[in-house]
């Protein structure tokens, strides 16, 4: 298939950016979507322009470095994938596709296709983890048992990939989604139940800290995560925060 | 240089231990004035920063990804393998240290593989204090699944994202050093040089990859934790960015580089479908727990199936070949990969490919479907249940352990695993080879270490399933921070190393040199074009069977694609922004090397073991005619090379192998 693409290009973070118009040809419809980027980064090699930026490593939907706005949405049409693993078949011949960066107040463009979420990282470092040192002699594994129900529910919201697909969805920019399954996964744990109230409130703060908006439970986010992360995580955090509260 | 492996005196199961009471330690105030590099932030690399970071060094971590999270051991599968027995199933230490080294086919180093099996039980209590959600059952306690090459089951697992949550795991302990300052994190950073100073390593040259600055960093000892060097072939089943330069760079400084041939080529991963593929996508080895693989026993049904005239659902099992229960009765579908992935490719060689390109053959759920339908049927007390809706159990079940694999097939290939075979072919996933270290994980450079898959040392020449991540974390949590304190207990009065020194220039202006170089060139062909014409040297000729006429056209085929390369290579935009091709260039150059040396060793051992399958050496008779041929006498040694300039004029240095507590034979698993 032939296709149009009008694509965000951005010198680095201080340049101002634009749309700019790209043809490539016989786009082959099993090529994955970054295939297809690939295609026409090799058209401007060639042609001596510089390729078009943008993020990606695993391209199996697991790494989380992806991260397009495709026709307004992110990761594109298809559900429940990263941009890694859309697939041409989604698209038709003849198609004009609009692709941006995920675009939010706390991830600034890098350049081109390419933003900067060390928000994430940064929220994960007021709390997102248990205080165990490493040691050969931590108890035995089998020692707590946990109903399979909690443990699968904890692995449901410890799948996020932390890509920032929920971010830039968001009509107000919220991370609430992302936080939510952090905080959730340890506080449906027992082994997470010491710090429960020191990291929900402190990775709280540093997500209003970091610019990110807050939830108006419109529900984008839950549609648009390639992991199909619910929106009952943003409630268990809020209930976890109502807890810390009066703790 | 003779090669010193310093394995420890004394009997195998007291070795680490007692190891352990007699290196030197850094009493915890001093260590605060030492400094260590960590190259990589996957398993091993997050895992070692975490925990030195834990003892109180000062730790500088190093990825080139935006976020130690997405190093690429977040996209294993299937589990991690742990000698708990809490399957009751006779398990033990010595069971997992006897399965890792008959799997590695007798070419690890004994004592490191049982130091292996001896901690990997530590690592679970570790993973599930630090909140990993591993799979339970309806007791709460930890579940397991079987993996190729063994006959009990020990491999603990979290769907089929087992990698990620382990890696996320070490993140998170990552995350608390960072919080506290005891880890510095350099997200979008890239290692392009070790420094040496008075013979030991001091220090890295890397670059900001947002920026392009090229900065100094200086420590009292460097890990290297970088991964695989999969990504030679091009294709692969790694990450787009999974490269070997830091190996490469320690190597050309001084660590020899350890057994380069010995690759795994994993049997289950998503055909190939065009030439503008950019990577493979492994399909879990835990499928093959359930899954059953087949090609059509006769050729009219294979060629039925290419044309569209018949499904594979229409044939029935008696016009099904399933190769490796036929061939192998005793492991089945279990056998190891280097096994399973020769099988594949005996079939397809035969002409029994089931797709357009002959390279495909099934991995078929339908019997495990019904298996746990009737299963389910019988729990819930259902009266001669329906035919679908056994299988509308079974799917559910299948769903909940598999779902997330059977989803992503489902989007790459756009057909239903539930309802039809799924097609898979092998694909180079894992490098047992690297740089060659002693028991303490050291490299031949004083003060460089390597660990992870980056290093040579535990998997042999084939890794069973679930022992990377194994590995990985044994390295990182438990092996190196106490070997590192041995070493680094001599630095305790050195105080900071200065970054002005001639060495640092030295390094920095080379690495400067190398990339002017590329942004300069202004050559005709793209970084691609290089790296797909060494992937396809590499296949074709140093893939899952190779002889000594391809070997040694693929050493002069290789020289002149680098040749080429030097000249016409075309980087586009400066040296100073965000330049992924000027990325791409440097780990290609380094590739380049690195594929010649691979083919030459492959070329230096004539035998087959593990995933080296050389067709000049096989069983040419009895019960194990057509496998491959181990030769004890003349090839149980360690292959390190030393860099002496060009690839070809590496110096190879031996390291024999002893096997004292296990008795050297072929092996078998029919």
């Amino acid at each position: 298939m032939n296709l149009t693409l009008k694509i965000w290009r951005q010198k680095d973070s201080n340049a101002k950016g634009q749309m700019v118009d790209y043809k490539v040809t016989d786009i082959s419809e099993h090529m994955s979507f970054l295939e297809m980027m690939d295609v026409l980064n090799e058209q401007l090699v060639n042609s001596g322009e510089e390729p078009v930026a943008f993020d990606h490593d695993c391209r199996e939907g697991i790494c989380g470095m992806c991260s397009m706005y495709i026709n307004g949405e992110a990761h594109g049409p298809d559900r429940g994938v990263t941009t890694c693993q859309l697939h041409m078949r989604m698209f038709n011949d003849g198609d004009t596709i609009t692709i941006e960066p995920f675009r939010a107040a706390a991830f600034p463009v890098i350049k081109d296709l390419v933003v900067d979420r060390t928000a994430f990282e940064r929220i994960q470092q007021a709390g997102g983890y248990i205080s165990v040192n490493t040691s050969g002699n931590t108890q035995d594994a089998n020692a707590i048992p946990i109903s399979k129900h909690a443990a699968d529910e904890a692995m449901d919201a410890a799948t996020c990939i932390g890509c920032g697909a929920c971010v830039a969805t968001c009509k107000n920019s919220s991370a609430m989604l992302f936080v939510g399954a952090k905080v959730s996964q340890y506080a449906l744990l027992p082994q997470g139940q010491v710090e429960a109230v020191d990291r929900v409130q402190n990775m709280v703060a540093q997500m209003d800290l970091e610019g990110f908006g807050n939830c108006t439970n419109t529900g984008a986010c839950e549609v648009e995560c390639p992991k199909g992360i619910s929106l009952d995580n943003i409630a268990r955090m809020n209930r976890e925060l109502m807890k810390a509260a009066i703790k | 240089m003779a090669l010193d492996s310093r394995v420890p005196e004394g009997p195998i199961k007291d070795k680490w231990t007692d190891y352990k009471n007699k290196i030197n330690l850094v009493n915890p105030a001093n260590k605060r004035h030492i400094d260590v590099i960590v190259v990589g932030t996957g398993l091993a690399g997050g895992s070692a920063a975490a925990t030195l970071a834990e003892l109180g060094y000062n730790v500088k971590a190093f990825a080139y990804q935006d976020s130690p999270r997405r190093a690429h051991s977040i996209a294993a599968q299937g589990g991690i393998n742990a000698a708990k027995n809490y399957q009751g199933d006779g398990d033990s230490t010595y069971r997992l240290f006897y399965d890792t080294v008959k799997g590695g086919d007798y070419r690890s180093r004994e004592a490191n593989v049982y130091r292996l099996a001896e901690v990997s039980a530590n690592i679970i209590d570790q993973c599930v204090a630090q909140g990993v959600p591993f799979a339970r059952d309806y007791g709460g306690l930890l579940d397991n699944r079987s993996f190729g090459g063994v006959l009990v089951s020990r491999t603990f697992y979290a769907k089929g994202q087992t990698g990620q949550q382990l890696l996320l795991g070490a993140y998170s302990a990552m995350n608390r050093q960072i919080a506290r300052g005891k880890i510095e994190m350099f997200n979008r950073h890239e290692m392009l040089d070790v420094v040496i100073v008075d013979g030991k390593a001091r220090g890295i040259i890397a670059r900001n990859l947002i920026t392009g600055e090229i900065e100094r960093h200086s420590a009292h000892a460097v890990v290297i934790a970088s991964g695989g060097y999969g990504n030679v072939y091009f294709l692969s089943t790694n990450a787009m960015g999974s490269n070997a330069t830091a190996a490469w760079k320690i190597h050309k400084k001084g660590a020899y580089f350890a057994n380069p041939c010995y690759t795994q080529i994993h049997p289950t991963c998503i055909p190939r479908s065009g030439d503008y593929q950019s990577k493979l996508t492994l399909m879990s080895e835990s499928l093959r727990n359930d899954g059953r693989i087949w090609v059509p026993k006769n050729m009219e049904d294979v060629m039925a199936i290419r044309e569209g005239r018949k499904k594979p659902t229409d044939l029935s099992e008696e016009e099904r070949d399933y190769y490796l229960e036929r061939r192998y009765p005793a492991f089945g579908n279990l056998v190891p990969r280097d096994v399973a992935s020769r099988a594949a490719k005996e079939r397809c060689d035969a002409g029994y490919g089931v797709n357009a390109t002959g390279e495909a053959v099934y991995l078929d759920f339908a019997s495990a479907i019904e298996r746990y339908g009737e299963e389910q049927a019988k729990i819930h007390n259902l009266k001669n249940p329906s035919k679908e809706k056994i299988i509308e159990l079974g799917e559910k079940i299948v769903e909940a352990k598999y779902g997330n694999l059977f989803q992503m097939y489902e989007k790459i290939v756009d057909e239903n695993p539930y309802k039809t075979p799924m097609m898979i072919y092998p694909a180079t996933h894992y490098t047992m080879g690297g740089v060659w270290v002693d028991y303490n994980l050291m490299t031949t450079i004083p003060g460089c270490y390597c660990i992870g898959e980056a290093n040579f040392s535990d998997h042999g020449a084939n890794r069973l399933g679930a022992s990377a991540l194994m590995q990985g974390l044994a390295d990182g949590y438990f092996v190196l921070p106490y070997t590192i304190g041995d070493y680094l207990a001599d630095d305790i009065r050195t105080g900071k190393i200065p970054t002005d020194s001639k060495e640092f220039d030295e390094a920095e202006k080379s690495v400067k040199d190398r990339i002017d170089f590329f942004v300069n060139n202004k050559g005709s062909k793209s970084v691609d074009y290089f790296h797909k014409k060494l992937g396809k040297v590499m296949w074709d000729k140093v893939g899952m069977a190779r002889n000594e006429k391809g070997l040694k056209e693929a050493m002069a085929e290789i020289k002149q694609i680098r040749e080429e390369f030097w000249k016409e290579v075309k980087v586009p935009g400066n040296a100073d922004e965000m330049n992924p091709e000027l990325e791409k260039a440097g780990r290609v150059a380094d590739f380049l090397e690195l594929g010649e040396l691979f083919a030459k060793d492959a070329l230096m051992r004539e035998e087959s073991c593990g995933g080296h399958f050389r067709e000049e050496s096989v069983e040419e008779s009895g019960e194990q005619k057509g496998e491959a041929k181990r030769n004890d006498k003349d090839f149980a040694f360690v292959a390190a090379w030393e860099y002496k300039g060009e690839p070809a004029d590496a110096v190879l240095h031996k390291e024999e192998l002893e096997f004292k507590d296990i008795e050297l034979k072929q092996r078998s698993y029919k």
